[in-house]
């Protein structure tokens, strides 16, 4: 009876988690505008000045440029996922929670949503940029719907990822580190230029890492050309570092509340 | 059974190697105030969180408002409150809103009323809608006991809730502390401070080494001290010098 009580309780609680770290989000809106400055330097410098040397087969190289800086933003911004659930543990607010007649999962999940959210708002506040600058195209709902899930599981995946990172750092730096390499990913992948420029190890690896299959899926489905097997490729990748992830984050939970 | 709040009976709990809790046996009488007295490093937080539900115990068993911590931990969740070491509070919200916070999650029929409740019994009306970033320590560990209020439970752990705090602040907690008392809560609390528990607790257990070597209240402790000899001034043992003859007596054995 007890375990349905808390049942019932689980979307209520995790709604006033999501409503707390909502007003973490709101009231340190500096936190968006580093995680999209960021990325929208770097549209703008490949686009104005090494854009021109790039030869994509595309005409329109921020339609090419786009996927790849979308997906640098929610590396950048899962770092700070990490930064706040290290915080809660920290500040010793997950004791607090979790002395309380509360469903424990919602307090990750709360993070996990929030995560979610913000980095959405910051997705979007780039593809207004994009716009800005000659982004354009000619995909219909679905094909952004497509779009949206491929991003939202990808920020998944990487929040899990961030939240082992939060629930074992030992300090605030440590708990943002991780993010550096994943950040770089997009560089060595097709997000930039075309893969078939890279020489052949470099070009291997390029070609195999996931970056390249959601860039790939992302960018066929806001020009309307047929995806192929990328999208697959690209949600496997997704699902399983999710899976992946997820499962060493309990393990890292359970062992934080003992 | 029914007058104790916590009963915990051969509590043992080590961590890889360190054998920190070696077999601890106290009980906690219901609407007293109890101390547990220790160094640093002494295994008290080690306690607070196995009667807290935060930690399983290794061996023995513990049972908080009648009901086992390890069978049952959603109802010893439902009648406690535990106020750790560092003042948890959310620095973004305000003060007001980290009670509200807290009384949507205890599930209170009206949140914004318990909130309002509180930050007046706990002084921090004014302050209410500022950020608890811009807060003192003293006003953070005032909204710290607040938040554990929240929902009026039976037992409340205060892991020690003065370290840190400046003397004024101190003395504030330890009044917030018997009103607590007064109104009928348990209070359990640790402390390294001698004159802390002196001052407050009915009861006192000092924890050494993994183990209660001494309990009771502060009268049948000051027994324990060896008689005063004969001198023109008879002096009272204080709590102090109590504690460090029976370390020592234990440490030579």
């Amino acid at each position: 009876m007890e375990a349905m009580a808390l049942k019932k309780h689980f979307f209520s609680d995790m709604g006033v988690m999501l409503g707390r770290s909502l007003r973490h989000i709101f009231r340190s809106l500096d936190t968006i505008i580093t995680v999209t400055l960021m990325p929208i330097a770097f549209m703008l410098l490949f686009v104005y000045v090494f854009g021109g040397a790039i030869k994509t087969g595309t005409p329109n190289y921020v339609n090419y440029l786009l996927p790849g800086i979308l997906l640098m933003a929610i590396a950048s911004g899962i770092a700070y996922t990490a930064f706040r659930l290290f915080t809660d543990v920290q500040r010793g607010l997950f004791e607090r929670f979790h002395s309380m007649p509360i469903a424990h999962s919602a307090v990750l999940w709360g993070h996990v949503l929030t995560s979610l959210v913000s980095n959405a708002i910051s997705v979007v506040v780039i593809i207004l940029v994009a716009l800005l600058i000659g982004f354009h195209s000619p995909a219909g709902v679905l094909s952004w719907l497509a779009v949206a899930g491929l991003l939202a599981l990808f920020t998944l995946a990487l929040t899990w990822v961030a939240a082992i990172a939060g629930l074992t750092a030992k300090s605030t730096d440590g708990a943002g580190a991780f993010s550096y390499p994943i950040l770089f990913l997009p560089f060595v992948s097709s997000a930039f230029v075309p893969t078939a420029s890279m020489p052949g190890p470099v070009r291997a690896f390029a070609e195999n890492q996931p970056v390249t299959s959601i860039v790939n899926a992302i960018r066929a489905l806001l020009s309307n050309q047929p995806v192929g097997s990328d999208i697959w490729v690209a949600i496997a990748w997704c699902l399983g570092a999710a899976v992946v992830a997820y499962i060493l984050a309990m393990m890292a939970y359970r062992r934080k509340i003992g | 059974m029914q007058n104790n709040s916590i009963q915990a009976k051969g509590l043992q709990k080590s961590y890889k190697k360190l054998n920190v809790l070696k077999g601890v046996d106290f009980e906690v009488e219901k609407g007293s105030i109890f101390a547990l007295l220790g160094s640093n490093g002494a295994g008290k937080t080690t306690v607070v969180k196995i009667l807290t539900t935060l930690l399983k115990q290794d061996r023995g068993s513990a049972s908080v408002n009648g009901f086992d911590v390890r069978s049952q931990p959603d109802q010893v969740r439902q009648s406690i409150s535990l106020t750790g070491q560092f003042a948890a509070v959310d620095e973004v919200l305000t003060g007001r809103e980290n009670l509200i916070m807290i009384a949507r999650l205890r599930h209170l029929k009206n949140p914004r009323q318990a909130a309002d409740d509180l930050l007046k019994r706990f002084g921090l009306t004014d302050a209410a809608n500022r950020r608890v970033s811009a807060y003192s320590g003293g006003m953070r560990r005032r909204l710290d006991l607040a938040m554990s209020f929240v929902g009026k439970p039976q037992l409340i752990f205060l892991d020690e809730p003065t370290t840190g705090l400046d003397p004024e602040a101190r003395l504030e907690v330890w009044k917030m502390v018997k009103e607590l008392a007064n109104s009928g809560t348990t209070v359990f609390l640790t402390t390294q401070y001698l004159e802390e528990a002196e001052q407050l607790a009915d009861q006192i257990a000092i924890l050494h080494e993994g183990r209660i070597i001494a309990g009771g209240t502060l009268a049948e402790l000051k027994r324990l001290f060896p008689p005063a000899k004969a001198e023109y001034v008879e002096k009272q043992p204080t709590l102090e010098e109590i504690f460090l003859a029976i370390i020592g007596k234990k440490g030579d054995k």
